[in-house]
């Protein structure tokens, strides 16, 4: 009985994103009836695939308790250096870039993933150190210039303008299939894999999970490797979507929004639940209000503020059903 | 199997048969379940050698131990609340298809025989989360039969079961251990150890002081064992008080961890809390000091009922608590030893928001010279002071505070022989300035040598009351395990 109304609770969760949503939706709609015109669903489309293939990997991170904010510099650097590449090296075939802004990525993951598994330092303060050090690397590589929209690759950019499939000027472009793509498999390997269960053990009660003879280090390791291997991704995607990748700006900030979008998700910030599911509706109620407020013609300054009341309620939110999850817990 | 560590555990050889339960006993702090935990590979022993079924193994990690067949079940179970049950028996271990991916409806299938055999009816797929302590431990229970133990460990496993619930986990022992299983079975409740144990090692300040059958055996026996030394009376003080009462408790309980608690403390007396631990003391004094306040009773002080919600209106009231745990919840480490001293008081000492360092200081000498704390400046960090000296900078920061009665909850724990004779001191010199003591310690002869009066308590009841004089190390033994009975 007790653990019925506890699995509708944590199931509220997606739906109360759902509902939010809608709720976003409705409300630009009301503002301005054109809201969703294929024109703007587009954008929104446009927006949601980088938020996915960073958030995948956060997700795994936060799902073992950890948070990796340094993913946005990640990005930086992994597209810094492909852009290089596809500026030193035209003709490049671009799933070799792709696969190149991963492997820089997960090498930079791996460092994060090496500091806190066996360094034993506290995730924030190592990938905080790393947010800053990826961001200064981003700089060195290229000596400060930026890659220019002549230096990508057109292939790279039709990822972003052109798409398998397209109903009647809505486009779902390859960066949307490349994004579902990435969420199938996380999906799959955190259901059927035991290293995807490992995860959610091991963010469940970490001592147990030592105790129950998970390799912790080793799936901590793991994880943040992942989710710089995504965030490289992301920075190769950063570059097919807006076309030119600046050492200062390229990811820059980023990271709090990835955060955002995993959490108002319904994955719990104190790691062991969490789903794909979850993620994409937190992923697309971001892109949403993103577009919206853009399209209700309301000033930056005032995005970025609805921006950090919509997380502050979600994570209320998510304090709020925590406690009461614990006072159950007492009870019994 | 043999075994032998060091420090904690001194030399200590155990043998484990299969079709046997081998209970271990002895006092709190005798080692009971760093011996279990050292078998399961939880922790690694300095010294000595397991054997098993004739090969000498060295355990690195708990799942070395398990892949040997060890499985420990530990007194808090360490369950997965954000997993269902079925996960949480077959976590690392989930039945794979042939392409390699868990199979969720062959642990679904697995999760259910298994329960079924031990008699439990849990749903394989209802969350962990908002289980009762029992329920998780079957589930641990289940984990280890699926790994085919042939060694499991129960440490203190029946501390927060009912009596219902430890019987059914009886039956499971003795189903298992008729299948040629070998059950240690970590305990101090000797009644439970009688009624379970083929063999018992009795262990005593790390050290093991016998090995008896218990039909050949008694509970005196057993008791006698168990505490052992010689008792001190250096300091025994007797003598019924007649001062007036300054702290009364009536029938206070807390829903689950206590009930019915009723004592007094005169002024200028020390009353000891004896029993095991889990019994409930601890609970109770913060109960008193409103830190998780009762749900229902009363508290009078001097005569007067208080209604005590926090530790705020407890120390308006003239309580002062001074906790077990002095690292985590009574010093700053890293402050000085006069800010430690004065922080129960900082807010007398405030003057428009700002603290006057001058009194903080001044208060904090004070103190130093009356309590003799060995220090070079109050200005000094407390964690470069000895054990003891900093449970006297925890007793000076309460005794600012100019209580009535003063709660100590095990005052001497992890502080070495000296320091506890001079903490022992200073209560006597305390409590004959009038101050009420109420002091909750694991050390018999503490409770022995320092109180005035002695309560016992058990499984979260007050079960027997002693002079000072008419107490004896065995009397109160013998109550707060629950064998008085057997005894007369």
């Amino acid at each position: 009985m007790q653990s019925d109304a506890i699995k509708k609770l944590i199931a509220l969760r997606e739906v109360g994103t759902g509902l939010l949503l809608i709720g976003v939706v409705l409300a630009a709609l009301a503002k301005n009836p054109h809201f969703l015109d294929p024109k703007n669903l587009n954008s929104i489309l446009l927006w949601i695939p980088l938020l996915v293939v960073v958030g995948m990997g956060q997700m795994l991170v936060i799902l073992t308790r950890g948070i990796d904010v340094s993913v946005g510099s990640t990005m930086g650097v992994a597209g810094i250096v492909v852009g290089m590449l596809f500026r030193d090296h035209p003709g490049l075939n671009i799933f070799l870039g792709a696969g190149i802004g991963i492997a820089i990525g997960c090498l930079l993951g791996a460092i994060n993933g090496g500091l806190i598994a066996w360094a034993k330092v506290p995730p924030i303060i190592a990938t905080l150190g790393t947010l800053s050090a990826y961001r200064g690397l981003a700089f060195i590589v290229c000596k400060g210039e930026q890659i220019d929209s002549n230096n990508i690759p057109e292939s790279l950019t039709d990822w972003t303008l052109k798409g398998p499939i397209s109903i009647s000027g809505i486009t779902f472009s390859w960066l949307m299939v490349w994004a579902s793509v990435v969420a199938i498999i996380v999906a799959y390997f955190l259901k059927s894999s035991r290293t995807g269960r490992d995860i959610y053990a091991l963010g469940s009660h970490p001592e147990a999970a030592r105790l129950r003879g998970i390799p912790v280090p080793k799936v901590t390791f793991l994880v943040y490797s992942v989710c710089g291997a995504l965030a490289g991704l992301a920075g190769v995607l950063y570059a097919s979507r807006y076309g030119f990748v600046n050492p200062g700006t390229a990811g820059q900030g980023f990271e709090l929004t990835v955060i955002a979008a995993v959490v108002i998700g319904g994955t719990n910030v104190l790691g062991g639940s969490g789903t794909v599911l979850g993620v994409l509706l937190g992923c697309v109620l971001l892109g949403t209000i993103n577009v919206a407020l853009a399209v209700l013609g309301i000033d930056a300054a005032w995005q970025m503020l609805v921006y950090g009341l919509v997380i502050l309620i979600a994570l209320t939110v998510d304090s709020y059903l925590q406690r009461f999850l614990r006072k159950m817990d007492v009870r019994n | 199997m043999a075994f032998g560590g060091a420090e904690v555990l001194k030399g200590v050889d155990i043998d484990l048969f299969p079709g046997e339960v081998h209970g271990i006993i002895g006092e709190n702090g005798a080692g009971k379940s760093t011996l279990g935990k050292l078998i399961a590979g939880v922790y690694r022993p300095t010294g000595g050698k397991l054997t098993i079924q004739g090969d000498t193994c060295t355990l690195g990690s708990p799942r070395q131990a398990l892949d040997l067949g060890i499985a420990l079940i530990h007194q808090e179970p360490l369950t997965f609340p954000d997993l269902d049950v079925a996960e949480n028996i077959f976590v690392g271990r989930q039945p794979k298809d042939r392409f390699g991916q868990i199979d969720w409806s062959s642990m679904y299938v697995h999760a259910a025989e298994l329960l079924n055999s031990i008699g439990v009816k849990l749903n394989p797929r209802s969350k962990v989360r908002g289980l009762g302590v029992a329920d998780q431990q079957m589930i641990e229970l289940a984990a280890a039969l699926s790994q085919k133990a042939r060694v499991l460990i129960l440490d203190e496993t029946t501390a927060s079961l009912t009596p219902k619930e430890v019987a059914e986990l009886f039956a499971i022992v003795r189903r298992l251990r008729d299948e040629g299983c070998a059950v240690v079975f970590v305990s101090h409740r000797l009644d439970e150890i009688f009624e379970i144990c083929d063999r018992i090692t009795i262990l005593r300040d790390g050290e093991k002081v016998g090995e008896r059958i218990p039909k050949d055996s008694s509970v005196p026996e057993i008791v006698r064992m168990m505490v052992g030394r010689e008792v001190d009376e250096v300091l025994r003080h007797g003598g019924v008080c007649s001062e007036p009462v300054v702290l009364q408790v009536k029938d206070l309980c807390l829903t689950g961890v206590f009930s019915n608690i009723n004592l007094s403390v005169r002024k200028g007396e020390i009353v000891g809390m004896a029993g095991l631990v889990g019994a409930g003391r601890t609970e109770v004094a913060r109960a008193i000091f409103g830190i998780t306040p009762p749900t229902s009773g009363e508290i009078l002080i001097q005569n007067s009922a208080c209604d005590i919600n926090n530790p705020r209106q407890a120390m308006q009231a003239g309580l002062a608590l001074v906790p077990e745990d002095r690292q985590h919840h009574g010093l700053l480490l890293p402050s000085s030893i006069a800010e430690n001293a004065s922080l129960a008081i900082l807010r007398s000492l405030t003057k428009g928001g700002l603290v006057s360092g001058k009194q903080i200081e001044s208060n904090a000498e004070e103190y130093k010279s009356k309590l003799q704390i060995a220090l070079r400046s109050v200005g000094q960090p407390v964690k470069d002071l000895s054990g003891g000296n900093q449970q006297k900078v925890v007793l000076s920061k309460w005794l600012l505070t100019q209580p009535k009665v003063l709660i100590l909850d095990e005052p001497t724990r992890g502080v070495d022989v000296g320091a506890k004779a001079e903490v022992h001191r200073l209560m006597r010199e305390l409590a004959e300035t009038g101050l009420g003591i109420l002091m909750i310690s694991s050390d018999l002869q503490e409770v022995l040598s320092v109180s005035d009066r002695i309560l016992v308590m058990r499984e979260g009841r007050v079960v027997r009351e002693f002079q000072a004089q008419e107490a004896t190390q065995e009397n109160v033994m013998l109550a707060a395990t629950g064998q008085e009975a057997h005894a007369v």
